[in-house]
């Protein structure tokens, strides 16, 4: 747009060649703004170079492992990739991926969002700040202790929830339940909700504390109470916020490897029921099975990788969809 | 339905701060009150006492009485928020909902008190807008948001939004002072249409504009920085701009002060 209206009515000052104009105004000629320009874009420029590399290098590796899949690769239900010819699909994978990582934001998402409205909203301010801190640190915990605590203690406590469930949704499949070891993708869920929980809290905390004050008081003046002050001024100028702050989480339980492979008891195929043990999850059956694979089998595995890394990439272009979907009504432009 | 207001007595404070001292005045219905008085002084909190805004900064508390015709604002067991619903407030900058349409920013009080019908709703939403003189500009696109108007316009938009609920007192805290002269105008020309229905206290910098739009007149000064504001005196706006009564209202208006 700024050509054309260059185009439309230049400037009253005489208009050098455009090539001279344009390195003039770049102002590069001193040497500091010339390093600094360097530096960053060549910092760009290697970002690029990277993603481009590892595309490449997953892309190769992956159409290596397809074309000599004896099974469908996006079907099959199974992962041998010792036989000759190899037979493996990701289905599964996909299928325990998919499942967990929503169950996690279904069971996070809605208690985050409370944790920092009442953070930011509720709680006395002597108290806010130290309870932002202990969700910070809770943030830096390393996953392996999540999937320690989670085989040592979550597990052995679910089976009252799990016969909970099965007696009185059991009847939906879904929440039934043959008694095997509560090893399964409900789980799996419920760990990853407590692990992506902090990170959603904390980025939509400072989301929540953004919001002007002067759109709170535009609700407080016409006799909102506060839970409607949260309503009508704090939730819609979140939104986005908080959107972004699920997918972030999102992409931690999409991708989380070592607490999912410590409480799962994986097997290779789809549960209909998610509290019956079985099933697995990209990440974890990477991390379980890369070890001891072939070449062709490391090949498989990271064929699935890159299924994982297209996931991410979905996700990640609906969230944005959903975000700028509503932009000229978002807070940024009041 | 406007009502009359009596404050005997008030002061307020910010946590161990007096911001304004023992403030007193009456101030009657379906009349336009100015504020005036140099910054600091205390004009804006005084406002913001008479709907309990005041008490959502945190630390704000307030002292004394102030009478919504016989009912005591500050009584005991008297909810806020529904002192909120019967005094109306506009801000120094215009703070639509910027979520919402220009048709649900202004439906937005009405959704907060009760259920109406959508004949209703379109009914009142169009009246207000119509008080606020912004109908003929918005009624093609009441569905776009309230964000998408022009500064003069998003006030206006704020106006009906506030008198949409019929409150019994519209308060308004230097309304015009993010906008330009045109939509300054339109602002005041509409302030003298709404007393004809709502009792109307505004704050305002504007000498012209309180001389312009107001009947009566209350100048506040603080003795220094750090001492509570206070009334200095309260009269017909003509007075105050022509023979007031303290020195230091005179300074303060032909400009030797402040």
């Amino acid at each position: 747009m700024d050509t054309t209206k260059t185009t439309d009515a230049p400037p009253p000052t005489s208009q050098p060649p455009a090539n001279v104009q344009k390195r003039v105004n770049r102002g590069a000629t001193r040497p500091g703004d010339r390093v600094f320009l360097g530096l960053s874009r060549g910092s760009g420029i290697l970002l690029l170079v990277i993603m481009a590399a590892i595309a490449v290098f997953l892309t190769y590796r992956a159409s290596l492992a397809i074309s000599k899949d004896h099974g469908n690769f996006l079907t099959t239900f199974e992962w041998n990739t010792n036989l000759v010819p190899p037979s493996f699909g990701i289905a599964v994978l996909a299928f325990g991926t998919v499942v967990s990582s929503v169950i996690a934001m279904v069971l996070a998402v809605p208690v985050a969002v409370a944790i920092a409205l009442f953070l930011t909203h509720y709680a006395p301010r002597r108290m806010s700040g130290p309870v932002a801190y202990v969700i910070d640190l809770l943030a830096a915990v390393p996953s392996i202790v999540y999937g320690l605590w989670g085989a040592l203690i979550l597990v052995p406590h679910l089976n009252g929830l799990f016969g909970w469930l099965d007696e009185y949704l059991g009847w939906t499949g879904i929440f039934s339940w043959q008694g095997g070891a509560p090893r399964s993708m409900l789980t799996v869920g419920i760990l990853l909700a407590i692990m992506i929980l902090p990170i959603i809290t904390n980025v939509s905390r400072e989301v929540f504390r953004q919001v002007p004050q002067m759109h709170e008081e535009a609700a407080l003046a016409l006799g909102a109470t506060r839970w409607e002050v949260v309503r009508m001024s704090v939730l819609p100028f979140g939104r986005s916020g908080v959107i972004s702050a699920s997918m972030l989480g999102l992409g931690r339980a999409l991708g989380e490897t070592m607490a999912v492979a410590t409480v799962l008891s994986p097997t290779f195929d789809i549960q209909t029921s998610l509290l019956d043990p079985g099933g697995g999850t990209f990440a974890q059956n990477i991390a379980s099975k890369f070890g001891e694979a072939t070449q062709d089998g490391r090949d498989a595995l990271i064929a699935s990788g890159l299924v994982l890394f297209v996931i991410t990439l979905l996700v990640n272009g609906a969230a944005r969809a959903i975000i700028a979907r509503r932009k000229e009504y978002s807070g940024a432009n009041a | 339905m406007a009502k009359r207001i009596d404050v005997s007595g008030l002061t307020a404070y910010y946590g161990t701060h007096k911001a304004i001292e023992d403030i007193s005045m009456t101030v009657e219905p379906r009349s336009v009150t100015a504020f005036i008085g140099p910054s600091g002084c205390g004009k804006s909190t005084f406002l913001r006492t008479l709907n309990r805004m005041h008490e959502v900064t945190p630390g704000g508390r307030v002292e004394g009485k102030v009478l919504l015709d016989d009912e005591d604002l500050y009584g005991t067991g008297v909810d806020p928020v529904s002192v909120r619903r019967e005094v109306g407030m506009v801000f120094q900058r215009p703070n639509p909902f910027p979520t919402m349409s220009i048709f649900d920013n202004v439906a937005a009080g009405l959704r907060l008190n009760g259920n109406y019908k959508k004949s209703e709703l379109n009914d009142i939403v169009e009246k207000s807008l119509k008080g606020a003189n912004l109908w003929n500009e918005v009624k093609d696109r009441l569905n776009k948001p309230g964000s998408g108007l022009s500064g003069g316009q998003q006030q206006r938009l704020c106006i009906a939004r506030a008198i949409a609920v019929e409150p019994k007192v519209l308060l308004m805290d230097e309304p015009c002072s993010a906008l330009d002269p045109i939509s300054t105008l339109a602002i005041e020309d509409l302030i003298g249409e709404l007393k004809e229905r709502f009792t109307i206290v505004i704050v305002t910098h504007n000498m012209q504009q309180a001389a312009r739009v107001s009947d009566r007149t209350a100048f506040f000064n603080l003795a220094a920085v750090g001492q509570p504001g206070r009334l200095i005196e309260i009269d017909d706006t003509e007075r105050i701009f022509s023979n007031p009564s303290v020195q230091a209202t005179e300074d303060y208006i032909s400009g030797r002060f402040g």
